[in-house]
Order: structure tokens, then C-alpha cells, then sequence
């Protein structure tokens, strides 16, 4: 095999921060190549530089032996390089053949010829096994059917390198095997692929060569065949991975959050919870399991009052609460851990300190009379910082300058420590990396045992089969199945998440 | 009020509204473009304004009101570009920036008008369009009448209709439009410059509010006069809304509004007891109706007043 693109000792600074150190990068022809590293290694800069969206400060990039000098992105496509992005670019209004050719009237002349197009597109994408059907508009077609319009597009533009970031973010297990299968058959047909992931068994299964990025430089270069997951970590985190401790006894307790027969309807009046009924109980984890986008957001909005239910009830503690408002709820101990931390977590323009007590604030011993006490509040926030292992410059360091792993923790310090009844946390762990996800997951499993209700909303099944006593499965906003962990079974899961029971 | 509803009636009425819509169908479509790329064009008004002095201008110091209405495009499309350069290069935002457009539109205009013509009693008159019959089409009774005896910048305005169409929805200019109005970013990443589209497109948007002025001025008054747009910009801005960002919408919307202004008019002459101020309002009214949602927001491009920063 051939080499098709080198990437030789980049660096790429922004500020004083070195994104990218020094890095080297070699794929060859027809391999599927992993790039490896946590969030914030450097792996999407680097990608970017070789999309053309950044220009290196040093270094040289090869692309079948020439030397490349990218000014934008179109430059890269042009060369035979595709990027599909974690978030698609597609138009969700536009048909699949309009996503296909946009942007591509250079080369396909001022008129629209549909017939030829749809032709020469047809015959791609038969060639990969992947059935499109060009008149669709993109917003009607699942995610899986959306990222095979990503990777035609891709192919329709010639591409002999194809960067993926992150394609089984969104996909079942299904999907993903699928994807694979369609990767596997791309690289023997030539093609050079990169994927960019944290997940080791992805890497481990399809990839025949990872690149492992820490901090912005490469920590090594090998063979998937000779090596494991375990050691795949180690470079990717400098250490090995804690096992997480869990106690041996503590006890399952009452009921705390009883949903029964909830419904909820969106503004075009769809369904998107349909008629669930769950319970989760003191001192245990319920896990929701599915793709996103099936009623994950909804289920626990509607639960912290966020959303209104349009039928059914919810009780905590045996009091009904379906008709709270949000203060009531958090008021009665619920702690909420939401998807989005930017939009929903964090006020990112206030300080660590002024975050971490945006429920208390008007409470004692935070406020004195009519004023802040800020000699409690400074306390306080300087305890969380140590106890949660917060990194920030200061507790007066606005939220936005935290990274994301430490924004979480900030989140999660928050809603943890008072020990709330029930904690509802979806995706606590989206986009932080490594040792926060330890530690969070460690948080979690210590307020369960502190006897507080947790309901884990995740897309992450790992994290599902890591963290819960019993799993369920919600599908198109209804509960498809529950198990104990103890009949955990992905494929069965991934069947369920697709609708199958 | 009697003999309101007979033929002749009607037909003056229709020829009115046809007339009446165009300066509004002119705009609108400028407005689409614009809108259809991603900006919002609140400054039509001012644009279609500085067209409507322009062309004045133009037709008065060269007899040809062509050349005016040459002169009205260009004009047009200078002030687009100065909104271009704040709403597309400097990102400020687009409502904040057209209003100020429209501002300086109507001090820059009266300043000129009285600066070139000095102070008068009487506006001056220019050259101005005059109605051509098109041969055969104009014989037809009754729609001959309507359609195919108005003035030459009708017919463009009409014409329009269908060529827009044809560019939104055939060609890869404005497949690469639509994709800058709609997701911004996936234009970059295929390699659509998103800035260099948007700002044509505002461009154009320009030019026909300056066509749309140019038709008031040269076309109906021949003559200029302070702010004598008078909210036909923002009706404008309507149109585009009310009619879906499709150009066979925004030709229906204008002529909607055409319509509303031709009746209002002509019951104010039959002189029917309603207070003229109510009349006056009527195509107003239609459009705060337009604005307010019954079409909904959902089909307006979604990138639409976003700047787009990488």
C-alpha cells in the first residue's frame, strides 16, 4: 500500500494554546485510519487543517506527493479530500439531490441537469451497497439514511480521502454496523478513510491503524493488531482507567419518581412522549437507552416541569407534581443534570461561584437580609472547587472559560451536593473528556448510594450498561422495553432503540 | 356607487391594480433574493426611494427616462452595497441597519433634490414612461386592455416572475443561494462563498427597489417628491413574507396589495361615506395581517437574519 497523505510535524497555536504540536499523520491508501484522543486533543484542528479551515502555523501536508497549500475548504475538495462533520451539513428543505450537487456549479454547469445527475449518483451509490432515494427532502430521512447522503455526497465530489468525525455519535448499533460494512467496502476499493473517535471498541473493530492524540501531540502511531483497548487508553489518557467504586451494600429503597401514563405533545401537536409509565426507586439507577431524538429531552423536562405533560401524572414521593411549577419541583429535592449545559446549565457569562448557587442564591446562608453574603458564597464556591476537582483559574473565573469537562463538573457540583431526591441527569457526560467522565460517573454512582432516585438519560450504551440497575428503552417517545442490568444485551437494546420489541 | 361593479369599472380597476403592484413586485422580488441568502431587507424603502430620486435625476439631465431609469438601478444598488458592507461584512444587525438605510435615504434625497433643483412650489416634471400597446395581445377585449397596454417596465416587472423562478429553482446560482439562506455554514463547507453570494444578492435586491422606485417616479408621477415611497418598501417586505419566499407568491402577494390600493382609491372617488383615512389604511391592514403569521414561519429560509460567522 501506498501512501496517500502526510502530514508532517504541524503545529497550530491559538493564542498561547498549542491545539496542535508537532503532529505527524500518515494514511495510506485503502486503509481506514483511526485518529484517536480525548476531547480537546487536537483532533478537529487537525482535521480542520487539512479540510482547509485553518492554515498551520508550521508544517507540511502531502497529498499523494504533492505538497498542498490549502486556502479553504474548497481547496481540499477539490484535491479529492471529504469531510463529513459530526453535525451534518445538509439542508434539511432541500432534496437529497440538491444536498448531493450543491455547490458544485462549476463543475456541473449553470443549469440543473436532474436526469443525468440522478444517474451518475445512482450508480455511486449502488456501488457502496447504499440505497438513496435522490427526491426525498433530507429532512424527512432518519439519521442513518442522512449520514449515506453525507457520504455520496462525499463520493459524488471524488473524494479519495474521507474524513469522518465522530459518525457513530447518532447511530444504533444496527446503523453503525451497517456504516462499518460500508466503510469496509469503500477501503478495499481504495479509498482512505480517517475516523476520528473516543470510542476504543470502534477503533479496535474496523480501523487498521490508529493515530492516538493527547494534548495536542501524538502519543503513538500503531497497528490495531497489535494492540487493545486497554493500552489504546493509556495513550490516550497518559494513565490507566480507574475502576469505579461502588459499595457492596446499601439499600434499594421506596418509590421516589412514579410516572404514570404520560404523554406529551409538541407545538405541531405530535406526539413526543407517548403514554409512559416508569418508576425508579431510591437508592437505584433507571437508565434510558435510545437514539436521539426519541423523546430523551422531552421525558425529563416534562418531569422538572420545564415542558407541560398534556396527560397523565407524575409523583415524587407520592405527591403529585404533574401541575408544579419548576420552583416548586426543585424546591421538593430534584437535582437536574440537562443535556445542554450552555443553554440550559450554565449562565456562561456569570462567574464558577455566582453558577454554582443559581438555585440557592435567595436562600440562607447565601443571602444576608437584602444583600449576598459573599464571604458564605466565596466559601462555598471554593469548597466545590476542591471537593468536585474543578479546574478553573479562580471562582470568579466566568463559566465560558472553563472547558467542558470543567463546566460539567460545575453542573454537576450544583445539583449533586445537595443530595436530591431524585437526580435526572441526560447525557452527563456529552463531550467531556476522560477523567471528568470518571469522576462524574463516580458522583452519580455515590449519590445513588446516598439513596438519591437517579434517572440516566443517555445515547451512550456503554454508559447505560455502565451506571444502571435496570435499563429501559425509549423509542419515538414510548418505552419499548425494561430489563435488569442483569439481562443486559446490546444487541437486543440496539434492536429496541430502532422500534423493535 | 351604483354602477360601481360594471365593466368599464372593472377593467379601469384591474389596469390600476397591475400598475399599482408593480413598484411593490419589483421590491419584493429584490427583497426575496435578498431574504432568500439570509438578509433580511428592511431598507427596501429607502433603496426603492433613492431610485425614485435617481431616476428623476437621471431622466431630467438626459431627457431619456431609460437613462434614468439606468441611473435609478445603479443607485439602487450603491446604497445596497453600503448595507452589504455594514449587514454582511460587519455583521451588525439587519433590522438595526435597514432602518438606518431607509433614515438616510429619506435625508439624502430631499437634500439632494433641493440642492440640484433648489426650493420650488411646483415639483419638477420629467420624461416618463407612457404606455405601449403590444401588438395582436392588446386587441383582446377586456384582458387586451388589462394587461398589454401599460408601460415598458410592467412588462419587465412581470417577466421577472418567471425568470427568478427559473434561477431559484433550476440553475446551481440559485440552488447555491437557497443553501447560503438556509444553512450557511453547509454552503462553506462545499466550498459556496457564503459572504460573496449573500452580498450579491443584496446587490440585486438594490437594484430592483431601485427599478421598483424608478416605475413611481418615471412610471406613474414623473416626478419626485419627498418620501413619496410612502411604505411601499415595507409592503414590500410583506410580500415577500405573505408570499412564501416563492417568486409565484410574492407576484400573487403584489398583486393582492395592487388590488387593495385600486379599490381603495377608486371607493374614495365614488365617494361612499367611509372616512378616506380607514381606505387609506386598507392595504396597511393586509399587511400587519402578513406579517402578524397567518402564513407561519416555518417556510422562511432558516438562516434568515443571522450573520454568518465561522
Amino acid at each position: 500500500m501506498n501512501t496517500i497523505l502526510r502530514m508532517v510535524s504541524i503545529s497550530k497555536y491559538f493564542g498561547t494554546l498549542a491545539a496542535n504540536e508537532d503532529v505527524n499523520l500518515e494514511v495510506k491508501k485503502g486503509e481506514i485510519h483511526s485518529l484517536l484522543g480525548e476531547n480537546g486533543a487536537g483532533k478537529s484542528t487537525l482535521m480542520n487543517v487539512l479540510y482547509g479551515l485553518y492554515q498551520p502555523d508550521k508544517g507540511e501536508i502531502f497529498f499523494e506527493d504533492k505538497k498542498l497549500n490549502l486556502r479553504s475548504s474548497k481547496d481540499a475538495i477539490d484535491l479529492g479530500i471529504g469531510m463529513i462533520h459530526q453535525h451534518f451539513m445538509l439542508v434539511p428543505v432541500h432534496t437529497v439531490l440538491e444536498n448531493i450537487i450543491m455547490g458544485m456549479g462549476k463543475e456541473k454547469g449553470l443549469v440543473i441537469k436532474e436526469e443525468k445527475l440522478k444517474k451518475e449518483i445512482s450508480e455511486i451509490a449502488k456501488k457502496y451497497g447504499m440505497e438513496i432515494s435522490l427526491d426525498s427532502k433530507v429532512g424527512n430521512l432518519s439519521v442513518g439514511q442522512q449520514q449515506r447522503v453525507e457520504i455520496v455526497k462525499a463520493l459524488y465530489r471524488g473524494a479519495k480521502l474521507l474524513i469522518m468525525d465522530e459518525p457513530t455519535a447518532v447511530l444504533t448499533p444496527q446503523e453503525t454496523e451497517e456504516l462499518f460494512t460500508t466503510l469496509k467496502i469503500m477501503a478495499e476499493d481504495g479509498m482512505s478513510i480517517i475516523l476520528i473517535t473516543h470510542k476504543l471498541k470502534e477503533v479496535m473493530f474496523v480501523c487498521d491503524r490508529v493515530t492516538v492524540l493527547r494534548d495536542g501531540k501524538v502519543t503513538k502511531t500503531i497497528d490495531t493488531k497489535d494492540t487493545n483497548e486497554l493500552e489504546l487508553a493509556r495513550f490516550m489518557i497518559g494513565r490507566e482507567l480507574m475502576p469505579i467504586e461502588r459499595k457492596q451494600e446499601y439499600k434499594v429503597g421506596e418509590p421516589i419518581l412514579e410516572i404514570e401514563s404520560l404523554s406529551h405533545e409538541g407545538e405541531k401537536g405530535e406526539k413526543s412522549l407517548n403514554d409512559i409509565s416508569l418508576t425508579v426507586n431510591s437508592g437505584e439507577v433507571l437508565g434510558i437507552a435510545g437514539v436521539d431524538g426519541n423523546g430523551q429531552k422531552e421525558l425529563a423536562e416534562v418531569i422538572v416541569g420545564l415542558m407541560k405533560a398534556s396527560s397523565g401524572t407524575i409523583l415524587l414521593d407520592g405527591k403529585d407534581i404533574t401541575e408544579n411549577t419548576i420552583e416548586e419541583i426543585v424546591k421538593m429535592g430534584v437535582g437536574y443534570i440537562p443535556e445542554d449545559r450552555h443553554k440550559r446549565g450554565l449562565i456562561l457569562d456569570f462567574s464558577v461561584s455566582e453558577n454554582l448557587i443559581l438555585k440557592d442564591y435567595y436562600k440562607k446562608p447565601y443571602r444576608k437580609t437584602l444583600f449576598f453574603d459573599f464571604n458564605v458564597i466565596n466559601k462555598h464556591a471554593d469548597d466545590m472547587i476542591s471537593k468536585y476537582s474543578i479546574k478553573t483559574p479562580g471562582r470568579h473565573a466566568e463559566a465560558k472559560k472553563l472547558s467542558g469537562g470543567n463546566q460539567q463538573k460545575v453542573v454537576v457540583a450544583r445539583e449533586i451536593h445537595k443530595l436530591p431526591k431524585l437526580l435526572i441527569a441526560v447525557q452527563p457526560t456529552r463531550g467531556v473528556d476522560i477523567g471528568a467522565t470518571e469522576f462524574i460517573h463516580q458522583e452519580i454512582i455515590k449519590a445513588k448510594e446516598d439513596g438519591a432516585a437517579v434517572l440516566l438519560i443517555s445515547t451512550e450504551l456503554s454508559e447505560i450498561n455502565y451506571l444502571s440497575d435496570r435499563i429501559a428503552v425509549i423509542y419515538k417517545g414510548g418505552i419499548v422495553g425494561e430489563m435488569d442490568k442483569s439481562d443486559f444485551d446490546e444487541n437486543r437494546i440496539g434492536l429496541m432503540m430502532a422500534g423493535a420489541n | 356607487m351604483k354602477d360601481i361593479f360594471n365593466i368599464t369599472f372593472l377593467i379601469a380597476l384591474l389596469s390600476a391594480s397591475i400598475r399599482l403592484s408593480v413598484p411593490i413586485l419589483f421590491a419584493a422580488l429584490g427583497g426575496m433574493y435578498s431574504e432568500k441568502s439570509g438578509v433580511v431587507n428592511i431598507g427596501l424603502e429607502g433603496m426603492m426611494l433613492v431610485g425614485a430620486f435617481a431616476g428623476v435625476v437621471g431622466s431630467y439631465f438626459t431627457g431619456s427616462y431609460w437613462i434614468g431609469t439606468i441611473v435609478a438601478v445603479l443607485s439602487g444598488m450603491l446604497i445596497a452595497a453600503l448595507f452589504a458592507l455594514i449587514t454582511v461584512k460587519i455583521k451588525i444587525n439587519q433590522i438595526v441597519s435597514g432602518v438606518a438605510i431607509n433614515l438616510l435615504a429619506v435625508g439624502i434625497t430631499s437634500f439632494f433634490y433641493r440642492a440640484l433643483f433648489g426650493i420650488t412650489t411646483v415639483p419638477i416634471t420629467v420624461n416618463a414612461f407612457s404606455p405601449v400597446s403590444i401588438p395582436i395581445l392588446s386587441d383582446i377585449p377586456i384582458i387586451g386592455e388589462i394587461l398589454f397596454k401599460q408601460t415598458a417596465l410592467v412588462y419587465i416587472a412581470f417577466i421577472l416572475v418567471p425568470i427568478s423562478h427559473y434561477i431559484f429553482y433550476k440553475t446551481s446560482l440559485g440552488l447555491n443561494i437557497r443553501t447560503v439562506g438556509e444553512h450557511p455554514m453547509a454552503a462553506d463547507t462545499v466550498g459556496i462563498p457564503v459572504e460573496k453570494v449573500r452580498t450579491a444578492c443584496v446587490l440585486i435586491s438594490g437594484a430592483l427597489a431601485g427599478l421598483g422606485g424608478s416605475f413611481l417616479s418615471l412610471g406613474q408621477f414623473n416626478m419626485f417628491v419627498d418620501n413619496m415611497v410612502s411604505g411601499r418598501g415595507f409592503i414590500a417586505v410583506a410580500a415577500v413574507i405573505f408570499g412564501k419566499w416563492s417568486p409565484t407568491g410574492v407576484l400573487m402577494a403584489s398583486l393582492i396589495f395592487g388590488v387593495a390600493d385600486a379599490l381603495q382609491i377608486r371607493i374614495q372617488m365614488s365617494g361612499v361615506s367611509i372616512p378616506y383615512q380607514f381606505l387609506l389604511m386598507f392595504p396597511y391592514i393586509l399587511t400587519v395581517v402578513a406579517v402578524t403569521g397567518i402564513v407561519g414561519r416555518t417556510t422562511s429560509p432558516k438562516a434568515l437574519g443571522t450573520p454568518y460567522e465561522k
